[in-house]
C-alpha cells in the first residue's frame, strides 16, 4: 500500500497531537477531544456537500450515536467504549439505510428540509420520553476502553478520539478519490450524464448518505463519552446548523478541513463566551461572514492557496 | 423482429397535453447503418431520441432494441444494453478536467457499482483515456477544466464519453450545433472515424444538409411529429414534401436552408 502526502501528513499531525496530549492542560485536552469528535460529524456533512447535498439534519446521527452510547451503558450494562461506539455506528447505519431510501429521492432545499425534519422528529421523541430523561437527557455510565471504568477517562477518550479521527480521515481521504467518491462529485455536477453513463445517481447518493451517517454517529458517540452526558439538544436544529456552519468554515478541500474548522469554531466560541457572554453568537456570525467574503472556499483554502503559490 | 434490425419503433406516440410531439412513428434501423434525422424546429426529432433513450416515456407504442422492449426502462439500463447517446448541449462534469470526465466514463463502463476504496484514477485508465484523447484529437485539453475548453471540444468529449462503453448503437443529438462552420466537418470526420472503428450503428440529428449528405446512408425526415420521408439522401432530399417543409427549395438541389434549424 502506497501513502500519499496527505496520508503522511495525517500521520504526522496525529503523532504531534498525541505528544501534545502529554503536555497540554486538561481543559485543552477536552476542547481538542470535542473538536475532533465534532470534526467527525462535520466530515459527514462535507461528504454530502461534495455530492451536492446539504444536510441540515446531521444532528440526527450525532444524537443517535450519542444516545446509543448512553443507552448501551444504561440499559445493556455495556462498559466497553469500543463496543458502545460500535453500537452507535450500527444504530446509525440501520437508520440511515431506512431513511436514505426516502431522502435520496430529493435534492437541494427539499433534501435539506427533510433531513432537518427527521432530526426534529427524534428531538420531539426524546423530549417526550421520560425514560431517557426528557429535556435533561441522562449521564453516560462509567466506561473503559475495553471494559470499565477507565483510570483516566479524559486521556483515554482523547487518544481514542484521536485514533478514530486519524483512521476515519485516512479512509475518507481514500474514499474521496475512490469510484464512489469521485462519482459523488460528478453527480453534483451533472446527474443526467451520470445516469447516461450507466450509473445510478441515487445509489451513489444513498451509499454516500449511509457512510456519512456512520461517520457522524461515531462523532456523536465519542462526544457522549467525552462529555459523559447526552440530551435531546444533540438532535435540535441549531446543533445541525452548527455542523453546517463548521463545514462552511473549513471548506471541502481536504479531510483536514473539518477538524481544523471544528477546532477554530471551539476556540472562537470559548473565547467569545468569555468576552461577550450574552452576545457570543454575534462574534460567531461575524466570523462566518468574514470567512465567506474573504475565503469562500473555507479556511482550508489558506493552505491550498499557499501550496498552489509554491507550485507556480 | 429480424436479426438484421437493431432498433425498431412501432406506432410510437408522445403527447404533451394538447401538443402531439410524435405521431405513430415506425422506424427500423439495421446494424451498421448511419442514419440522419432532419426536420424543422418542433418536428419531434429530439423527442424521438429522448423516448428511445428512456428520457421520456412514450404515450403509446413500442420500442425494441435488439428485439427487446425497452419502454419503461431507465436510461442507465438502456445505456448498459448498448444504446448510448450524446446531447444537443454537451452533458459533462464542468468543474472536472477533460481527463477526469473520460476516466469516470471508463470506470462506469467497467462496472455499474464503483468502488468505495480503490482510486478511480489508475494508470491503466489514464492510459486508455490518453488514447481516447488522441483518437478524438483532444490531447491539448487533457488537463483543462471542461468550462475552459471550446464548444467543439466539449461536443467531442460528450461523444467520446458516450462511445467509451462501446455501445452497439449511438444516438447523436445535433453533434455540430454550436460549432463553427469550419470545425463541423473536422468534428464529424473525427466522430465518424471513431464510430467506424467501433462498428457502431449511428443515428444523428443534424441541421446542416451538407453534413447529412456527406456522412449518412439514410435519412429520416420529420415534420410535425411525423416521418414524412425515409430513404437514401438523394431520394429524401429530392422529395418535394421534404424540400417544401424541411430543407426549402433550391435550384441546385442543395439545401437553401442550410444551417437553419431543422
Amino acid at each position: 500500500m502506497r501513502f500519499d502526502k496527505t496520508e503522511i501528513a495525517l500521520l504526522g499531525v496525529g503523532v504531534a497531537l498525541a505528544i501534545s496530549g502529554l503536555l497540554a492542560p486538561g481543559w485543552l485536552i477536552f476542547l481538542l477531544t470535542v473538536a475532533l469528535a465534532k470534526g467527525l460529524v462535520v466530515q459527514g456533512v462535507v461528504m454530502q456537500m461534495r455530492a451536492g447535498m446539504v444536510s441540515f439534519g446531521q444532528g440526527l446521527f450525532y444524537c443517535v450515536g450519542g444516545y446509543a452510547v448512553g443507552m448501551g451503558g444504561q440499559f445493556l450494562g455495556v462498559s466497553s467504549a469500543v463496543l458502545l461506539l460500535v453500537l452507535g455506528v450500527a444504530a446509525a447505519a440501520v437508520l440511515a439505510m431506512v431513511l436514505g431510501l426516502l431522502l435520496t429521492r430529493y435534492r437541494e432545499i427539499f433534501f435539506a428540509m427533510l433531513s432537518l425534519a427527521f432530526s426534529m422528529i427524534l428531538y420531539g421523541v426524546l423530549v417526550k420520553g421520560q425514560a431517557l430523561g426528557s429535556t435533561d437527557g441522562f449521564n453516560v455510565h462509567s466506561w473503559g476502553l475495553f471494559s470499565g471504568p477507565a483510570s483516566n477517562p479524559t486521556m483515554t477518550i482523547f487518544y481514542l478520539t484521536l485514533a478514530c479521527a486519524a483512521v476515519v480521515a485516512f479512509f475518507l481521504h481514500r474514499y474521496t478519490r475512490s469510484g464512489v467518491g469521485v462519482v459523488c462529485e460528478a453527480t453534483r455536477e451533472n446527474e443526467v450524464r451520470v445516469e447516461y453513463l450507466g450509473l445510478s445517481p441515487r445509489w451513489i447518493l444513498y451509499a454516500n448518505y449511509v457512510v456519512a451517517a456512520v461517520v457522524s454517529a461515531l462523532g456523536g458517540g465519542l462526544t457522549a463519552l467525552a462529555a459523559g452526558h447526552v440530551d435531546p439538544e444533540m438532535a435540535y436544529w441549531t446543533t445541525s446548523g452548527e455542523f453546517v456552519f463548521i463545514a462552511i468554515l473549513g471548506g471541502t478541500g481536504s479531510v483536514f478541513a473539518p477538524f481544523l474548522a471544528a477546532l477554530v469554531f471551539a476556540l472562537v466560541r470559548t473565547y467569545a463566551i468569555e468576552l461577550v457572554p450574552n452576545g457570543w453568537q454575534m462574534i460567531l456570525g461575524i466570523t462566518l461572514l468574514v470567512i465567506i467574503v474573504f475565503l469562500p472556499k473555507g479556511l482550508w483554502s489558506l493552505f491550498s492557496r499557499k501550496k498552489e503559490g509554491a507550485h507556480s | 423482429m429480424s436479426a438484421s434490425i437493431i432498433l425498431e419503433t412501432r406506432g410510437l406516440c408522445k403527447t404533451f397535453g394538447a401538443v402531439t410531439a410524435a405521431k405513430d412513428l415506425h422506424v427500423t434501423i439495421a446494424p451498421g447503418e448511419v442514419v440522419g434525422v432532419i426536420g424543422s424546429n418542433g418536428a419531434g426529432k429530439t423527442t424521438f431520441i429522448n423516448m428511445v433513450t428512456g428520457y421520456l416515456e412514450p404515450s403509446s407504442g413500442e420500442i425494441l432494441f435488439n428485439g427487446k422492449s425497452i419502454v419503461g426502462t431507465v436510461p442507465r439500463a438502456i445505456t448498459r444494453m448498448g444504446l448510448a447517446r450524446s446531447f444537443q448541449v454537451a452533458q459533462l462534469f464542468p468543474e472536472l478536467s477533460v481527463l477526469d470526465n473520460l476516466i469516470i466514463a471508463l470506470a462506469a463502463a467497467e462496472s455499474p457499482r464503483p468502488s468505495f476504496f480503490r482510486p478511480l484514477r489508475t494508470r491503466a485508465r489514464e492510459a486508455r483515456a490518453d488514447a481516447i484523447l488522441e483518437e478524438f484529437r483532444l490531447t491539448a485539453f487533457r488537463d483543462a477544466r471542461v468550462t475552459a475548453v471550446p464548444q467543439g471540444a466539449r461536443k467531442l468529449v460528450d461523444i467520446a464519453m458516450a462511445l467509451i462503453g462501446e455501445p452497439k448503437m449511438l444516438l447523436l443529438d445535433e453533434p455540430t450545433s454550436g460549432v463553427s462552420v469550419d470545425e463541423k466537418n473536422a468534428l464529424m470526420d473525427t466522430v465518424m472515424a471513431a464510430v467506424r472503428h467501433h462498428g457502431t450503428t449511428v443515428l444523428f440529428v443534424e441541421h446542416d444538409m451538407d453534413v447529412v449528405r456527406r456522412y449518412v446512408s439514410r435519412i429520416l425526415a420529420f415534420y410535425s411529429g411525423e416521418i414524412i420521408a425515409d430513404g437514401t439522401p438523394d431520394h429524401v432530399l429530392a422529395d418535394a414534401k421534404v424540400r417544401e417543409l424541411v430543407t426549402g427549395h433550391a435550384a441546385d438541389g442543395h439545401s437553401a436552408r442550410k444551417g437553419a434549424s431543422a
